[in-house]
């Protein structure tokens, strides 16, 4: 499955992660196609920090290579480290200073020019909602510090930005405006973002992966893999309730839903042979429809099964 | 070069923010006042207990104090500022590897070397200015009271101790590098001052040790030549360096 472009922002191939017994990574195989928001979906513990802690040059893994705009990625000392900017899931700063000296900081360390610094920590400020914000630091809330830590990763016009686990700890308001605030950069940035939080990946993401048990098992656009995945349920809806239950006895496994709706595994030729019912009896039919699955759904079959 | 300077500006603005520096300031600052107001007030303090002393039998005859006394104080007091330096300063590195600040600056391309170099660079300035101006105010209270010359390679004595202060520190900065928390490093310091003082009590081994150059009283007072603190002086920059290149190399392995 591949995205709307071809051009990738991140690859990685065969990545191995051993930490003493426990094998987190095993042949990690993943692409990130350039101006997507993914999704990096696995349970907690499934190896999504080590993964970025290893594109962020963090970690050294035992095997397989990351690149990071065509930039090997190398522990330690990562030249690809230059266009990647990384929100941590518990961003910390400097506590003895302001946000605004925060930024020049962190320009300044990137090497960006005085006069670009000052004016765009401004506009990032007022993009992340911090313009005019003179206090310390230290007396930030935590949705400040994640709203800070999304200005300091995009200072430096990052083509990758890492986000890990951006929203999990925060609540509905400060939630939604992280990935308004994530779903605007996608023009000039690629966001690799994971998540537990199935519905976070359904409202912005375009591309996402399934880690479990340290490889990935889907990835692939969300439309890909929703119609990969696609069910063989569907949900029929006559009009009248009173014909439900004669349909349900026929047919052992159609199952009441609502009032006047049944679901129907259709393994072979269960929902043919229903049809076939219906239009003999001449029961009238509002809606027949296939069942979309949910990313949770989704989730549930192919990382919990 | 502008992203060292960054992360040195950084460092400033932590000591000054922190308090660190103020607290620094005020304690070498109290010391180098101390120095000849105990030297000033020991007539004084022994002519207040002479006769309890007389009364134990000790006899307190007159007591000169010069500028002597007062330099002899001021290398006793040193120990306990370098002391108070490296406990206050043993978290610089390990309070950014537990609060993760330290992730964030290296995720934007920031060399771990620098991190090294500039917090290092940060903590001799500072170590410089702690024991120079301690050393200064002595010497001009000393030069206002007494006759500063009483007291032989006076400087070349100062300059033993802030070296071994230097020493200390990067010895400081090798272990933050290695250990997690502050109290690794502080009890690494220790393991290592008291290895080489031990070390020290072997005759043979003494002038090649850095604890040689604490030996400020036998400089003072002609006892020691200065040229017999070479080989401690050539041991000392060495192993220093060799602390500071092994900082680097373990920070570069280290995974945070």
């Amino acid at each position: 499955m591949t995205s709307n472009s071809d051009k990738k922002m991140l690859h990685i191939t065969n990545l191995k992660k051993r930490f003493g017994e426990k094998e987190v990574l095993k042949n990690l195989e993943l692409s990130v196609p350039e101006h997507s928001i993914f999704g990096f979906i696995g349970k907690n513990g499934a190896g999504k920090t080590t993964t970025m802690k290893i594109i962020l040059g963090l970690l050294q893994p035992d095997d397989g290579a990351v690149y990071v705009a065509g930039t090997r990625v190398t522990y330690g000392q990562s030249a690809s480290n230059h266009f990647v900017g990384y929100l941590p899931d518990v961003p910390e700063f400097y506590p003895f200073m302001t946000a605004p000296e925060y930024l020049t900081f962190c320009g300044e360390i990137t090497g960006m020019p005085r006069s670009e610094i000052a004016q765009y920590s401004r506009e990032l400020l007022e993009l992340v909602g911090l313009g005019g914000e003179t206090h310390r630091i230290k007396g930030f809330s935590r949705g400040m510090k994640q709203r800070l830590g999304i200005a300091q990763a995009l200072l430096n016009r990052p083509r990758l930005l890492i986000c890990d686990e951006p929203t999990s700890a925060l609540d509905p308001v400060g939630r939604k405006e992280i990935l308004d605030i994530l779903s605007s950069v996608r023009a000039h940035t690629t966001v690799l973002f994971s998540t537990h939080i199935l519905s976070d990946v359904e409202r912005i993401c375009t591309d996402a992966a399934f880690l479990k048990d340290g490889v990935v098992s889907i990835q692939g656009t969300l439309a890909d893999i929703k119609a990969a995945y696609r069910s063989k349920e569907y949900r029929i809806e006559l009009e009248l309730e009173s014909d439900i239950p004669a349909l349900i006895n026929t047919f052992g496994h159609c199952k009441k839903l609502e009032k006047n709706q049944v679901t129907l595994r259709d393994d072979g030729n269960a929902l043919y042979d229903v049809l076939q019912y219906i239009t003999a009896r001449k029961i009238p039919i509002q809606k027949i429809e296939r069942m979309e699955p949910s990313l949770e759904d989704l989730f549930m079959e192919v990382v919990e099964k | 070069m502008k992203s060292f300077i960054a992360f040195l500006k950084k460092e400033w603005q932590a000591q000054l923010r922190t308090g660190r520096l103020m607290i620094l300031g005020c304690l070498f600052a109290v010391l180098g006042i101390m120095n000849p107001a105990i030297a000033k007030m020991t007539p004084w303090l022994l002519g207040t207990l002479a006769d309890t002393l007389s009364e134990s039998g000790l006899a307190v005859t007159a007591v000169t104090v010069d500028a002597m006394t007062s330099w002899t104080q001021f290398f006793k007091n040193i120990p306990m500022g370098l002391l108070v330096f490296l406990l206050l300063e043993s978290s610089i590195f390990t309070e950014e590897y537990q609060s993760g600040t330290l992730v964030l600056t290296l995720t934007k391309g920031f060399e771990r070397y620098k991190v090294v170099l500039s917090k290092s660079v940060m903590l001799l300035l500072l170590w410089t200015a702690c024991l120079w101006s301690c050393f200064a105010i002595t010497y001009g209270y000393n030069a206002f009271f007494w006759d500063n010359t009483a007291a032989r390679s006076l400087v070349f004595s100062a300059a033993c101790w802030w070296l071994l202060g230097v020493w200390g520190i990067l010895l400081s900065v090798l272990l933050s590098t290695i250990a997690r928390a502050n109290t690794g490093v502080l009890v690494g310091t220790g393991a290592v001052f008291v290895g080489v003082y031990v070390i020290s009590l072997f005759p043979k081994a003494r002038r090649f040790s850095p604890l040689m150059l604490a030996d400020s009283p036998s400089l003072l007072s002609g006892a020691a030549a200065a040229s017999s603190y070479r080989l401690s002086i050539v041991v000392t920059v060495l192993s220093g360096a060799a602390f500071a290149f092994l900082g680097i190399a373990m920070l570069n392995r280290k995974q945070l």
